[in-house]
């Protein structure tokens, strides 16, 4: 069985008296995707924000390589190595790509009190920064401004600003919103090759590409994980079907 | 203390919360409603003093001058939204905060420039200038006390307003999202200018009524100011309510102050607001 | 941010060249008056460092300038020269340690929030000297005698002395200076950057962000320190108004007309701010109206800041200008 590294335990989220996760339990392995399918409003990005802890959760546990979690703030849970992506990109507009990039790889050696060294100057965090701009596909727009980069690059660098963080969980919230079917394509090649060495949590409506990358789905409805297996058992479900034929195309934002 | 004074430093609690709360909620509706940092609010309330002295020189009747100077004020606020402030509502709090600046110093040397330098008096009308007595030495006016109940009425309109009338559910959905209230035909300009003016208004009759019982000074307005921002961050931003508890809260904490420590009253309202900060940065209540 | 590299950096050494041989020709009067504008462009470097490149609006930065300023009159001596070794360390780290116990609660707020915050922790160290008799309560206080810089018996430097008062709030502006330039490029430069440009990203990142804050803060405290320090050599006496709102408001004044993100911006800032209200106080009492209607049509049509009237010039040649709204 491979390595459990991140879990939930009957984590909730109440929002006033409404659920916006209920009692969700998911696991995620170490070389293993575990997809999140479901209709909008179904808790897949509030699922995420409390994993990265953007949220904190109303009830249940989160577990870390063994460890409660739930009450770390996000910032020490990246340090832990759980790094996140954003469904509305969030970026450093004004930097550059590499800037950004070096940026998120300084977070792992931030260096504070070397103020007389000049941040751009330590090789570590170039060869990080090219590493991740490399794998997400940005090499061309290297020093180009982020704000300029066109929408699916956007989400490119999105990626490639968690990767340098190297990471070893990564919770993707909908990384292929919004790119083009070239893009995507190698969004997917990129999701498979990182598969073996993190644990991936990745939240998509994209169905074909879901089962194209995906060793486990979960499909959440309401806020309650409705059903969870490898993707064939996804693919039969009864009640998965229902619960999607009953909301409709999924895929409207 | 006895229980006569402690009544009277009660009555006087109230009616400085009461007094606060009316230039506060002005301050925390036009942030809450429409983004807008104030600094010179405090400056209406300045001017409502000052209106309120020189209107009375030239009527010899507050009721008169306060009329005159509310309608004096609703006008101030119109014009000053129309001319400066509906230019800032996408810019920066920098700018805001820069703009009201700028009119904090006008407003200032204009005061002294029409009115001159001097602390003024106000006389009480005198159908309230009667004490009530309390005990053998101790009085409390009865211009203090219609303050307080002139404060309580107005935050119950106040309320009336917000809460039930076409108008209130409109300022509060232009809170919660301007372009939905577009959207749905409503004008949000007319709505900003009202609100602005509201604003102005009960700060600067806040400074009306309490001329003739705090004369009238330079300075007057941006001491109120501060100890407005101080009633917002306790309050929570955009939050009348909140507004109203922390402004009694604070007419208590300095009241008491005095008593307990003159030398250090000046701090108890900081105080209070930092102990605030540690349990609840985003203040007591949220909205409005 | 990778500083936009900054044409007017050319000038530098100009600006410095004048500035050092600027007492060889001036009068003293003119000699005073450039030393409190190199005082108050320390001053305002320090803001600049929160409000342009932390993001942090602060409208409380006399607080720590003020405080420091205070330490220099305590803790000299009544009618011997202060010992610059104490007292200049002694001020610095009385306006960082002000600053430091202040952010720990300001820096828990955003904002609007921050801005009335900052404002209100301020006025209440104002009290604090206002209302105690600690710093001589309203009346403020006398620094009789200037510190000096011994070495055993060896006087090196004395504060006392015009000239050499004013070649050192010189070299001290080149160091704030130098100082900010190189802390910009490091890396915690560019994470206060980043926290700038996009707060809640740097946390996703991994950047424990109210650190970082704090750090900027507490070094932009021990800054203004510094400036506090200068002005109370200068003038030789404190009083609670170097505290007061007003103070505040006029350093974020000349930071937002230079506009701020520029260093060179807080500088012109602060000159533009002292000529502005020399020529203005010269012509009327009332000069605080003039001041505000500069202010205010600076924001109604230069959104930038004086640094921006160049660009904004050269726009209009060319046609179209930027007006951003």
């Amino acid at each position: 069985m491979a390595e459990l590294v991140l879990s939930a335990r009957g984590m909730s989220r109440r929002f006033g008296g409404l659920y916006a996760n209920r009692d969700v339990s998911l696991d995620m392995h170490k070389g293993m995707l575990h997809a999140v399918l479901g209709p909008n409003g179904a808790g897949k990005s509030t699922l995420i924000n409390l994993l990265s802890g953007d949220l904190p959760p109303s009830a249940g546990q989160i577990l870390y390589r063994g460890e409660d979690i739930s009450g770390w703030s996000p910032d020490k849970r990246s340090r832990a190595g759980i790094g996140r992506s954003y469904q509305r990109t969030n970026i450093f507009p004004a930097f550059t790509v590499f800037e950004n990039c070096r940026l998120a790889a300084q977070s792992r050696t931030p260096r504070a009190l070397r103020i007389f060294s000049k941040a751009v100057a330590f090789p570590d965090l170039r060869d990080a920064a090219d590493r991740a701009i490399e794998q997400a596909g940005l090499a061309e727009r290297r020093d180009v401004v982020a704000a300029t980069l066109s929408h699916g690059e956007q989400r490119q660098l999105e990626i490639a600003m968690v990767l340098a963080t190297a990471p070893s969980v990564l919770l993707l919230d909908e990384p292929l919103a919004g790119m083009g079917p070239e893009e995507s394509q190698s969004m997917v090649a990129l999701l498979k090759k990182l598969t073996p060495d993190h644990a991936i949590l990745l939240v998509e409506h994209d169905m074909d590409a879901v089962f194209a990358v995906a060793d486990v789905i979960t499909v959440m409805v309401t806020g309650q994980v409705l059903e969870s297996g490898p993707p064939d058992q996804i693919r039969d479900s009864v009640a998965v079907q229902e619960a999607y034929l009953g909301e409709g195309e999924p895929d409207d934002e | 203390m006895d229980f006569s004074t402690f009544l009277i430093q009660l009555l006087n609690a109230l009616q400085y919360g009461l007094l606060l709360f009316l230039v506060a909620s002005g301050l925390t509706l036009v942030f809450g409603i429409m983004g807008i940092i104030n600094l010179a609010h405090g400056s209406f309330y300045m001017m409502g003093a000052y209106m309120a002295f020189a209107l009375t020189a030239l009527s010899g009747n507050l009721l008169v001058a306060i009329l005159v100077g509310i309608a004096l004020s609703v006008l101030i606020g119109f014009l000053l939204e129309w001319a400066l402030f509906s230019r800032l509502y996408k810019r920066d709090h920098l700018d805001q905060v820069l703009l009201t600046y700028g009119l904090i110093l006008i407003f200032e040397e204009l005061r002294s420039l029409l009115v001159g330098d001097d602390v003024h008096g106000v006389p009480i009308p005198e159908l309230l200038s009667a004490s009530i007595q309390l005990s053998e030495t101790l009085s409390y006016p009865v211009y203090r006390l219609f303050m307080s109940a002139v404060c309580i009425l107005l935050a119950i309109v106040m309320y009336w307003l917000i809460r039930h009338t076409r108008l209130g559910m409109m300022i509060r959905a232009g809170s919660s999202n301007r372009e939905m209230v577009q959207a749905l035909g409503i004008n949000i300009d007319l709505i900003y200018r009202i609100v602005f003016g509201l604003g102005v208004t009960l700060a600067a009759f806040a400074g009306m009524l309490a001329a003739p019982v705090s004369s009238v000074y330079p300075g007057m307005g941006n001491q109120v100011l501060i100890i407005c921002f101080v009633v917002v961050v306790i309050g929570g931003v955009g939050s009348v309510w909140g507004a109203l508890v922390a402004a009694l809260l604070i007419g208590l904490a300095d009241t008491f102050g005095k008593v307990i420590a003159p030398d250090y009253a000046g701090l108890a309202v900081y105080v209070l607001m930092a102990a605030v900060l540690l349990w609840r940065p985003e203040g007591i209540f949220r909205r409005i | 941010m990778p500083l936009p590299r900054n044409k007017t950096r050319n000038y530098l050494p100009l600006v410095l060249l004048v500035l050092a041989l600027f007492p060889v020709f001036g009068s003293s009067y003119y000699n005073e008056l450039i030393a409190k504008i190199m005082i108050m462009a320390i001053f305002a470097l320090s803001l600049d460092l929160l409000v342009g490149f932390t993001g942090l609006v602060s409208f409380g930065h006399a607080a720590f300038f003020g405080a420091a300023a205070y330490s220099v009159v305590l803790l000299s001596p009544k009618y011997d020269p202060g010992n610059l070794w104490l007292v200049l360390p002694a001020a610095v780290l009385t306006g960082a340690a002000v600053a430091f116990v202040v952010g720990l609660f300001v820096l828990r707020t955003k904002g609007i929030y921050f801005i009335m915050v900052t404002l209100a922790f301020a006025q209440m160290i104002y009290f604090v000297f206002h209302d105690t008799p600690l710093g001589g309560g309203s009346d403020g206080a006398f620094l009789n005698v200037k510190p000096e810089l011994r070495i055993g018996e060896k006087v090196l430097l004395d504060l006392n002395e015009p000239m050499q008062f004013y070649y050192i709030v010189l070299a001290f502006l080149v160091v704030a200076y130098v100082f900010l330039r190189v802390l910009l490029r490091s890396p915690l430069g560019h994470a206060l950057a980043g926290i700038r440009s996009n707060e809640h990203r740097m946390q996703s990142l991994g950047f424990p962000v109210f650190l970082y804050k704090l750090a900027s803060f507490v070094t932009a405290g021990g800054l203004a320190g510094l400036a506090g320090f200068l002005s109370a050599c200068q003038y030789g006496f404190v009083t609670p108004e170097i505290l007061s709102w007003h103070q505040s408001g006029n350093v974020l004044l000349m930071v937002i007309l230079g506009g701020m993100g520029t260093l060179n911006g807080a500088a012109i800032g602060a000159f533009a701010f002292v000529v502005l209200q020399e020529v203005f106080s010269a012509l009327t009492k009332h000069w605080q109206l003039l001041m505000g209607a500069v202010i205010v049509t600076v924001v109604m049509v230069l959104p930038g800041g004086l640094s921006s009237l160049p660009q904004r010039l050269k726009g209009l040649l060319i046609g179209g200008g930027n007006r951003n709204g």
